[in-house]
């Protein structure tokens, strides 16, 4: 009995600081259309691109809401959604996600943005594959065994390495094909402090070009490169706890014109070229 | 070496220029790490005062659990509170997860069992003979405890330091539970394991810097509290 009542005061105490932080974010709020909190699962791509950064503010400005922006892999983000433990998804992993749609668990699913996934290398370019078609350069890493680096962690990254492997009719079990585990920047630190090859999307590692100074990209272009985002809502019927009217804006305001233009010129300032090419406006 | 220096005159230039988000940050770190060592000292040291001068049922199992928790991995404890706190969990009502709520609550879980361990062991200190002293001295129960907690306060003050040195250092489970969120959950060590996945090494090193700062400065306000009452 002594326990719980010190459990009790615990919670109490706790609960009162809850109280506080939610009264100040009420405060700061002004505009309150919708309200409440929605949680935004992404990849890291987004994230650490910045976009997110540039939309985000101006989305909460209009609805009121509190967006919680957590940044994981496509295979944790598809989870979350499935489990309704996020309210919104922008995840770039299209045949993982057909699956959450035809189970109901995602709605409302649209095409919003695509970048491109490159491969990268040691400028040096042991295994020769500057230029390559997608298939012959993996088959070069492979049958010469250069390190290359995967994602191993279930991300959209990771699922297209997979993909791209499996059309070359090859099964990535050579010896020095290593998985970090890791999101992309930290997988495209490992491969350039160890002169390896790896898989990026365009985004990520322009955005961190400066610091990963031997990598540079050797093949690109080709149509199976292509890396598409699609923003989806979780079903309501999920869970309770779902901001379906915040979920919905958020589709809305992502397929919106305007912010496909900010998202047309996003990142052209500072790389001298577009991260991400929005679906919807030309 | 360069990269330390620039480190050093970053984390300056940071302070001195009161950037406001390394501010906030450093802030949230102060205020979320301070109130999960004071919730923990508030739980901990009366339980182990009951495991030291009452016997009950189980009480080895609370010893041998607090001991060992001592260890327990701070992402095991985010992963446990995390679980806690999602929507269909037990706890999902509360709407808690990525909050700094539920940092509190997972630094409250990595800190109390050394709260707990170390204040028994102060308690445990004291000599039979003093404690019967005391209780002849103390005419009521409230009045043994509270010279039982004079006697131990110089291990107490050691259990609060080593406490909250294990919050300041903690990083899986505020990554796991609070989500690094800018503006609302980003703290110190969170934002410098952002950092060096962005490979922005000199931030992330100006970054643990202040936190080394804040660790110092607290520890020294302690060590100063813990000397003054003991030399009384």
């Amino acid at each position: 009995m002594k326990q719980v009542s010190k459990c009790m005061m615990g919670m109490l105490a706790l609960t009162v600081l809850a109280g506080c932080a939610n009264s100040e974010e009420n405060a700061s709020g002004e505009s309150d259309d919708i309200g409440g909190q929605m949680i935004l699962a992404t990849t890291t791509s987004t994230y650490d691109s910045g976009l997110l950064d540039e939309l985000v503010p101006v989305f909460e400005e209009e609805t009121g809401t509190d967006v919680k922006i957590i940044s994981v892999g496509s295979g944790q983000a598809l989870a979350m959604g499935e489990n309704g433990e996020a309210d919104v998804l922008l995840v770039h992993a299209p045949a993982q996600e057909e699956v959450l749609e035809e189970e109901g668990a995602v709605i409302n699913r649209h095409r919003v943005m695509h970048n491109d996934f490159v491969i990268l290398g040691p400028e040096d370019d042991p295994a020769n594959i500057n230029s390559l078609p997608v298939d012959e350069a993996l088959s070069s890493i492979a049958e010469d065994n250069h390190s290359f680096y995967s994602r191993g962690d279930d991300s959209g990254t990771h699922f297209k390495e997979l993909d791209l492997w499996e059309s070359a009719q090859i099964e990535p079990e050579f010896e020095a094909y290593e998985e970090t585990g890791q999101g992309m920047g930290d997988t495209l630190r490992i491969t350039a402090e160890k002169d390896g090859y790896t898989l990026s999307d365009r985004g990520t590692f322009l955005y961190l070009k400066d610091v990963l100074d031997p990598l540079s990209i050797l093949v690109d272009g080709d149509q199976s490169l292509e890396n598409i985002y699609h923003v989806m809502q979780v079903n309501p019927d999920l869970s309770d706890q779902i901001n379906a009217e915040a979920g919905e804006a958020f589709v809305s305001f992502f397929v919106r014109d305007d912010t496909q233009s900010i998202i047309k010129n996003y990142g052209i300032d500072e790389w001298g070229e577009p991260l991400f090419f929005p679906h919807l406006i030309d | 070496m360069e990269l330390i220096w620039r480190g050093i005159i970053e984390a300056v230039h940071m302070i001195l220029s009161a950037d406001r988000e390394v501010l906030q940050i450093t802030w949230l770190t102060l205020q979320v790490c301070l109130f999960s060592t004071l919730i923990s000292t508030i739980l901990g040291v009366p339980v182990g005062m009951l495991l030291t001068f009452k016997s009950f049922p189980g009480k080895k199992a609370v010893l041998l659990l607090s001991h060992a928790g001592m260890g327990l991995p701070p992402v095991v404890a985010g992963l446990w509170v995390t679980m806690f706190l999602w929507r269909s969990g037990p706890l999902g009502e509360w709407q808690w997860l990525f909050t700094t709520n539920a940092i509190v609550l997972a630094q409250i879980v990595v800190s109390l069992p050394i709260l707990i361990s170390l204040s028994y062991s102060s308690f445990k200190k004291i000599d039979k003979g003093t404690r019967l002293q005391l209780k002849a001295l103390a005419p009521t129960k409230i009045q043994t405890l509270l010279l039982y907690l004079k006697q131990a306060q110089f291990g107490l003050w050691a259990a609060v330091m080593a406490g909250l040195g294990r919050v300041l250092a903690e990083v899986g489970a505020a990554m796991m539970v609070g989500g690094n969120l800018q503006g609302q959950t980003r703290i110190l060590t969170t934002a410098m394991v952002m950092e060096v996945s962005r490979g922005n090494f000199e931030i992330a090193l100006a970054l643990s810097f202040i936190l080394m700062t804040i660790a110092l400065a607290l520890t020294f306000v302690l060590l100063r509290l813990q000397q003054k009452e003991a030399s009384v």
